[in-house]
């Protein structure tokens, strides 16, 4: 049956030709949409987790309540020791220090006076002890534009523009003015060892990157730390396993009775990430409803043109004795073989599109200039395994549910008018 | 009767102008009276509390989350265009230096023996953690030339018989729009201060305590800043040593002196 149904698909292109392009289009349409929306979010998160929220992150309640503000003077105290209780009580995940602090770099001049200055935003990570990954996790090396990672005391990384901006190079000295974490003034002079460029506005916009031990001797916070940043081991962010893992550290270590106690926030719970995780889940949910809906009506209305002009072929095979449903039940499996035909092509070209997308991606640097949110540059999709089959269920079901609704039609015919009808 | 009755609205007219004119007139002068009354107040208070030059050694102690600091200073003036400041304690500051010279602030620190133009953001920042901005530093000119005044009301503070001043600002640049002071009627000495934005959000308040007679003039000996943006007892800064017109050598207010 199956092959006698085929043999009519393909040797009657009237047939299936345009159900075929139709499910094609909207499969490939679906899987570069859900592909896209994955890689852009997917990006999204990723560069959120490795610059700024991790998996989970630890501060202390008061630091967290005004942490878009960097205060540092309610950093957690006794840093090595939180990250000795968290390495015994959670070895599942790898945990980093990290601090950051605003202020303002200037360039002096021969005389030592100011030659030129700007607002910085830093970032003091664990560079020089080669344990922590940061180097591996923020893509550091990769990103150096020109120079090289800080490997003495007194050296830092800035960002590429704004060492333009600066009209700074290579082993240039900068001083950096801000407050240390008593709110005195702290002023540091750091050799340029190299400039990198993230990609990321918000990051690249006066960055400037030290290691930690520079940071707690200039800002005063000497076994202290701003925030202590965890990722899962296997690198991949899972919800349920960070949930579970802050509600247990929470329960017992966060005081209602002390905001200087420690605070453990998952990824979700910081930067409004959670609203952007369930948009990207409700959009491409919303994508496959509207595809499988709208196709449906498409196809329905192809196979009621079909169905108008297999009028006399139904009209026939009905007045030989075939009964109404071994009619209806073929025109669903042909249905079935033509959706999987066009599902099959859609899942080959989407994939296909979705792959150039995720090499070339869309450029949206220019919307990001002001932005202070942790963005890609370059928005790219993302070709996953799941790409396979979302596409192509949907693109069965909208084929089957269209003729399943043209081919209602049948029932309607009756078998007294049939010779009548035939005879037209 | 009809002659009565045709002079009378012509009478009451009359009458109803030259009310008109006396109430406006009286309604100007008290408010003329009013206008000067208010700005006199200012003025005394800026007699009372500023000199030609100043010399003030001063702790700044400064009420944070977990810990409270004393700064102290040693400051010179000269009017309200030229400032030094040279930080003698804790340890952390001492040598620190800053200069202000008109809308311009340098900062010194040993050191980096660096010298620092400060500008733009930064100067809303806070001084050494304070409930201070060095915007609020900066402010060189006086309250007349930025502020419209009038005297809203009497008020009895700490059983002090205070007129409680409002001042809106009349130039752009005024870094708070709105300024309420409540001054001391004998004394002549703010007793305290809000600070409001143009929404009408209140930002900081200062209190003066301490009024002690020093050279003829009252004088506030502790003052507490307090940021209402932030949590906290906010800053006092105490007068320890202070001299009216005393004579500064000039090369204190240039750049040569932060790095002495």
């Amino acid at each position: 049956m199956i092959k006698f149904l085929l043999k009519g698909i393909l040797r009657d292109r009237s047939r299936s030709l345009l159900p075929i392009i139709i499910t094609a289009l909207g499969v490939g349409l679906t899987v570069l949409l859900s592909g896209y929306l994955k890689g852009a979010f997917g990006d999204i998160v990723d560069q959120n987790a490795r610059f700024d929220t991790g998996h989970v992150k630890v501060m202390t309640q008061a630091y967290a309540e005004n942490k878009d503000q960097i205060p540092n003077d309610l950093a957690l105290l006794d840093a090595s020791e939180w990250l000795d209780t968290l390495h015994t009580e959670i070895p599942e995940m790898q945990w980093i220090e990290r601090i950051k602090f605003g202020g303002l770099i200037d360039v002096p001049d021969k005389n030592g006076n100011t030659r030129a200055q700007g607002p910085t935003t830093g970032m003091a990570l664990d560079l020089f002890s080669g344990k922590s990954g940061e180097n591996k996790r923020m893509n550091i090396e990769a990103s150096l534009v020109t120079g090289t990672i800080p490997k003495h005391s007194g050296e830092a990384i800035i960002g590429h523009d704004f060492a333009e901006k600066l009209n700074l190079k290579l082993g240039d000295e900068i001083t950096f003015f801000g407050s240390t974490m008593n709110g005195s003034m702290t002023f540091k002079t750091f050799n340029i060892s190299g400039t990198i460029r993230f990609g990321t506005s918000a990051m690249d916009k006066g960055a400037l990157i030290v290691d930690i031990t520079d940071a707690q001797l200039m800002l005063d916070m000497n076994d202290a730390t701003g925030e202590i940043l965890g990722y899962l081991k296997s690198g991949v962010y899972d919800q349920t396993e960070v949930n579970t893992i802050a509600t247990i550290f929470n329960s017992k270590h966060k005081l209602s009775t002390d905001e200087f106690s420690p605070e453990m926030l998952t990824l979700r719970e910081q930067n409004n990430l959670a609203s952007l995780l369930d948009y990207a889940d409700v959009m491409s949910a919303l994508f496959i409803f509207v595809f499988v809906l709208a196709m449906s009506i498409v196809l329905w209305n192809t196979g009621l043109l079909g169905g108008l002009r297999r009028y006399q072929e139904f009209g026939i095979r009905l007045a030989l004795g075939e009964a109404k449903v071994q009619i209806y039940w073929s025109m669903v499996l042909e249905a079935v073989l033509i959706g999987v035909i066009g599902s099959i092509l859609g899942t080959i070209i989407g994939p296909g599109i979705t792959y150039y997308m995720q090499v070339v991606g869309i450029d949206i640097s220019s919307y990001l200039e002001n932005s202070s949110m942790i963005m890609p540059s370059v928005l790219r999709a993302k070709v996953m395994p799941n790409l396979f089959y979302i596409g192509f269920i949907p693109g069965v079901l909208a084929m089957v549910f269209g003729t399943m609704l043209a081919g209602i039609g049948i029932y309607k015919r009756e078998t007294a008018n049939l010779f009548k009808e035939l005879e037209v | 009767m009809n002659k009565t009755k045709i002079l009378n609205p012509i009478k009451m007219k009359k009458i109803k102008y030259i009310l008109a004119i006396i109430t406006i007139a009286t309604f100007g002068f008290v408010m003329q009276a009013q206008i000067i009354s208010a700005e006199k107040i200012i003025n005394k208070v800026d007699d009372n509390i500023n000199s030609d030059t100043q010399i003030v050694v001063s702790d700044m102690v400064i009420h944070g989350k977990r810990n409270d600091r004393t700064i102290t200073s040693k400051g010179y003036s000269e009017g309200h265009k030229k400032s030094f400041t040279e930080y003698l304690a804790p340890a952390r500051e001492e040598g620190t230096k800053m200069l202000k010279l008109e809308d311009r602030l340098w900062i010194y620190s040993p050191s980096t023996d660096r010298t620092i133009q400060l500008s733009g953001h930064m100067l809303r920042q806070s001084v050494m953690g304070s409930d201070l901005s060095y915007e609020d530093m900066m402010e060189d000119r006086k309250l007349t030339e930025m502020y419209r005044s009038k005297i809203l009301s009497e008020e009895t503070l700490n059983v002090r018989n205070t007129w409680k001043l409002e001042l809106v600002a009349k130039v752009d640049d005024a870094t708070y729009y709105k300024r309420m002071i409540w001054v001391d009627q004998e004394r002549f000495v703010p007793l305290k201060e809000e600070l409001f934005a143009k929404s009408g959000q209140l930002l900081k308040k200062t209190t003066m305590s301490n009024i002690e007679k020093i050279d003829g003039r009252w004088y506030p000996k502790k003052m507490n800043y307090k940021d209402m943006l932030k949590t906290g007892e906010g800053t006092d800064f105490i007068v320890k040593e202070i001299q009216f017109n005393p004579k500064i050598p000039v090369e204190i207010f240039s750049k040569g002196s932060l790095r002495k």
